[in-house]
């Protein structure tokens, strides 16, 4: 089966060959999951007589399960990496005048002189409330200031999604009905086109064309909080067509993969042999056996557009998470940084998540057992 | 009497793209006519390629994959149907002539229920309303006699037998009342007393509907309880055509005789059956899963002779042959072999003890190494239990070669560039150069086409007679039982039904599963199903 390019926005590799054997995955188990495997997650008679019984319910359980459990070891990962780091918030704040005493104030003022366990723990208690401390550079409330950033961000990713999704699926089916033939070729070409180029370069490109020489665009695409709504969609203009240009390619592709897969298999042959128009065939007989690894691929997108918009942002100076992060990053004040770390994870994990639920929905031998 | 079907020297071809050649044109089938009346069954008859699928699906207009219909009419009712455009064409599909494939399992839409996939058609065609055809599908299901048909349509497909599937797209082709149905190896992917219920209930419906039918099958056994008239193809050209009657009693060609006479051959089993090489204790078998698989299995095979254990699908005989090899090892029991006991794992095997007993599967095209020559497949074994290398490797090799009856010029192909039945030709060479004791036969012909599976047969015989190896022989397939065992195992949901030598276990007083197993295997006779239908419970077709 072909597969989109693994460049461009999925930051993990394989992807192309990661959603469509999970699907695999699941239709190859029935009825009955592996008790073996249930048994060691949860263990107990009653556990596997209800893996038994309700094995839909079972499997969302346990992904559901599994995404906390993640979650917990991905906060871990991101403490005990940012106390790696080299260099720390006192030295980089006090620069020249880095005398060990003052040093060792900063340091005592933070509570870094305390074991990291227990500053583990304070966080982390912190955070399952919402409160992820204040900011060591600005004294400001993180939680607040993401609030507001991550507002920004979503409300980019929003409009980027609602572009880049349809367009992407309704381009692959389109594919799918002229294959081979210019169509596919042009809409090919394009996509491939845009999914090769860095989108830093896209952003310039974009901003070179519209903003300078047509002056049909706004930039830079700072929104403030007295902007209007017609105001800031015509700020987000040019982020929004770079995004979409980025994540269309690889959706649209995967969605023209899985549906020719499932065009060469022997119940599309029964519909066309019944005399069932191509339409027809195409939306309801493909199209059901393609939705689970297309709603995987779209998820990976989406959380590409909420976590991986960094570059974006930073070229068109909007601010949102990506830029807060950064900006975090170069001064080492690691509370902003853990914070924007842990939301940035929590929303992959959970868009993969109910990519992978609901890639089990669609799964009728799971959805009606024997 | 009108013909409703007509068939004029028809001419398929396909394009094939060799690698490393130009793109070539192959002629599939040529020259093929054939009339049909309304009502009457059609028999098309060959081996794999004979290109009787192709044939049928002209029949619907329709070319899988690369397949052009490039010469000759299809007369639908006096209109040629290859000249209608894709709109024509999908009024005819699905209307007037219906198609039943042979997986049935693959040919329902998983994400849809059964019932609204059995009339879909008709509401398409706009041939009745969802009322009526709701009701014509239940008419259906139970002249097919489906099991509880007014819930049948509310299922999934995974959420039925196999049997049954077969069962609900012969009742989706009915469906829209066509005029003609073309079965593609309905029934060949089924165990035999399932294919009996399935047989019977298409013919049944055919008859009850009056509907025309051309029935694809290899095997012209079924066929002859089926059709009114039979086609014996051969390399997508016609080598017979008459009544069934002429056919199957005063076959005309050599080849459709060859086909009539297969697997008629028997042999006489060895009077004594008492030096023992394989005893099987008790043996009881489970999946990692806690599954059990195997219930208290005993037998036992003599030197230089042969057991066949037959079963259907499921039934565990496969499983016994990974016990013996040590691939599942037993939870309960003991396997002695030559007087000694086997220790129960593949790891706890001596190479010596691995060397005496070798393997021959079904798939040998997925035993084999593709990237291996004959010579490394079969040279492996030499080196790896014999130490043996260079030109004395090869010798060995070459006479192996020559056993099978293949020759060296085979010596440094690879198993893409061999047939169906040369494949398990090198795959026997592979296990006999071990030198073993047994080997373990696993289906080794139930892939290959009737005259192929006779060659291996017979090859397997004479090595037998050469070598004084024993074969442990699983299959489904009675015919092959009668023709070459000594000893026969009947296996049934993981247990023994019966044991004993050949002339025992195949004579009554029977059991009542050996009984049903014997009577479901379709005879060379005409009216043979009719006679069966007559005598048999009824109660079975719940299967």
């Amino acid at each position: 089966m072909e597969s989109g390019p693994i460049t461009g926005p999925v930051p993990t590799d394989g992807v192309a060959g990661e959603t469509l054997p999970r699907s695999a995955d699941l239709s190859g188990v029935p009825a009955k999951p592996n008790p073996a495997a249930a048994s060691g997650a949860i263990g107990g008679a009653f556990w596997r007589r209800f893996v038994f019984r309700r094995p839909l319910v079972a499997l969302i359980l346990q992904r559901l399960g599994l995404s906390v459990g993640l979650l917990f070891a991905v906060s871990l990962m991101i403490f005990g990496g940012i106390e790696a780091l080299p260099g720390d918030f006192a030295t980089t704040y006090l620069g020249q005048s880095a005398t060990p005493q003052a040093v060792e104030n900063i340091r005592k003022d933070l509570g870094l002189d305390r074991p990291w366990s227990e500053r583990y723990l304070t966080w982390l208690g912190g955070a399952v409330k919402g409160d992820f401390g204040t900011s060591w550079a600005s004294k400001n409330s993180v939680s607040e200031q993401i609030g507001k950033r991550l507002g920004n961000s979503l409300f980019l990713a929003f409009f980027a999604a609602l572009i880049s999704v349809p367009l992407a699926v309704g381009l692959g089916m389109l594919a799918v009905q002229f294959r081979n033939r210019l169509p596919d070729k042009i809409i090919n070409v394009i996509s491939l086109a845009a999914i090769s180029l860095p989108e830093f370069f896209i952003g310039y490109l974009l901003i070179l064309f519209f903003a300078v020489q047509l002056g049909v665009a706004t930039f830079p695409a700072t929104v403030y909080d007295s902007m209007t709504l017609t105001e800031r969609l015509s700020a987000i203009a040019l982020p929004v067509a770079t995004l979409v240009l980025v994540v269309l390619a690889h959706m649209m592709r995967m969605t023209r993969a899985a549906i020719l897969n499932v065009m060469s298999s022997a119940y599309v042959e029964t519909a066309e042999l019944k005399g069932l128009g191509t339409f027809r065939i195409i939306a309801r007989h493909a199209a059901p056996n393609a939705v689970a690894p297309v709603i995987n691929v779209i998820a990976l997108n989406l959380a590409y557009l909420v976590v991986g918009v960094v570059v974006v942002e930073v070229v068109f100076v909007y601010p949102g998470m990506g830029q807060y992060m950064v900006d975090a990053v170069t001064v080492r004040d690691m509370p902003v940084v853990q914070a924007c770390g842990l939301i940035f994870a929590a929303f992959y994990i959970f868009l993969n998540m109910a990519a992978d639920i609901l890639a089990i929905l669609a799964n009728p031998r799971l959805r009606h057992p024997r | 009497m009108p013909e409703l079907l007509s068939v004029k020297n028809l001419k398929i071809e396909a394009t094939s793209y060799p690698p490393g050649e130009p793109p070539k044109v192959v002629t599939l089938v040529e020259g093929v006519s054939f009339d049909l009346a309304k009502g009457k069954v059609l028999g098309l008859i060959g081996e794999s390629g004979a290109g009787k699928s192709t044939i049928g699906l002209s029949a619907l207009a329709y070319g899988r994959g690369g397949v052009r219909i490039t010469g000759g009419e299809v007369l639908l009712n006096g209109k040629d149907i290859l000249k209608l455009d894709r709109g024509g064409i999908n009024s005819v599909r699905g209307c007037h002539v219906c198609y039943v494939a042979q997986s049935a399992a693959a040919a329902f839409n998983p994400a849809h229920k059964l019932g609204d996939q059995v009339i879909e058609a008709s509401l398409r065609h706009g041939i009745m309303s969802r009322e009526e055809a709701k009701k014509r599908a239940l008419y259906l299901f139970r002249v097919l006699g489906l099991p509880n048909p007014e819930t049948f349509g509310g299922r999934y497909p995974h959420q039925v037998s196999g049997g049954q599937l077969q069962r609900a797209m012969t009742a989706m082709a009915l469906c829209p009342n066509p005029e003609l149905i073309v079965f593609d190896e309905p029934t060949t992917a089924l165990d035999v007393t399932t294919q009996i219920d399935v047989l019977a209930a298409i013919k049944h419906a055919i008859e009850e509907t009056h509907t025309a039918a051309l029935y694809i099958t290899h095997d012209l056994a079924v066929v002859a309880q089926i059709s009114d008239d039979i086609m014996v193809l051969r390399h997508g050209k016609t080598v017979e055509y008459g009544t069934t009657k002429q056919v199957i009693e005063a076959p005309k060609e050599d080849y459709t005789r060859a086909l009539v006479s297969v697997r008629q051959a028997k042999r006489n089993e060895a009077p004594d059956q008492s030096g023992t090489l394989l005893k099987i204790e008790h043996v009881h078998a489970a999946y990692g899963n806690g599954f059990k698989v195997l219930h208290d299995v005993s037998m036992h095979l003599s030197k230089g002779q042969t057991l066949a254990i037959v079963g259907e699908s499921g039934s565990g005989k496969s499983t016994l042959a990974r016990v013996i090899t040590g691939l599942l090892p037993p939870t309960e029991g003991r396997i002695t072999f030559d007087g000694k006991e086997l220790p129960k794992a593949l790891k706890g095997r001596t190479n010596d003890e691995l060397r005496r007993i070798q393997m021959i599967y079904q798939m040998a095209d997925t035993a084999m190494n593709p990237r291996q020559t004959v010579r490394d497949i079969i040279g492996r074994p030499l080196s790896f239990y014999f130490s043996m290398h260079g030109a004395k490797k090869t010798e060995r090799v070459k006479e192996l070669l020559d056993q099978i009856e293949m020759g060296t010029r085979f010596l440094d192909r690879y198993p893409a560039e061999l047939s169906g039945g040369q494949k398990q030709r090198v795959a026997i060479a592979r296990a006999l150069a071990a030198k073993p004791e047994l080997i373990l036969c696993d289906e080794p012909t139930s892939a290959l086409d009737p005259l192929v599976a006779e060659g291996i047969l017979n090859l397997l015989m004479k090595l037998q007679e050469e070598t004084a190896v024993s074969y442990v022989f699983i299959t489904h397939d009675i015919a092959i039982v009668r023709a070459i065992a000594d000893s026969v195992a009947v296996m049934h949901r993981g247990r023994l039904v019966r044991f004993g030598p050949k002339s025992k276990v195949l004579s009554p007083p029977f059991d009542d599963y050996t009984d049903l197993l014997l009577k479901s295997v379709p005879e060379m006779e005409i009216g043979w199903l009719e006679r069966v239908l007559k005598t048999r419970r009824m109660e079975s077709a719940g299967n």
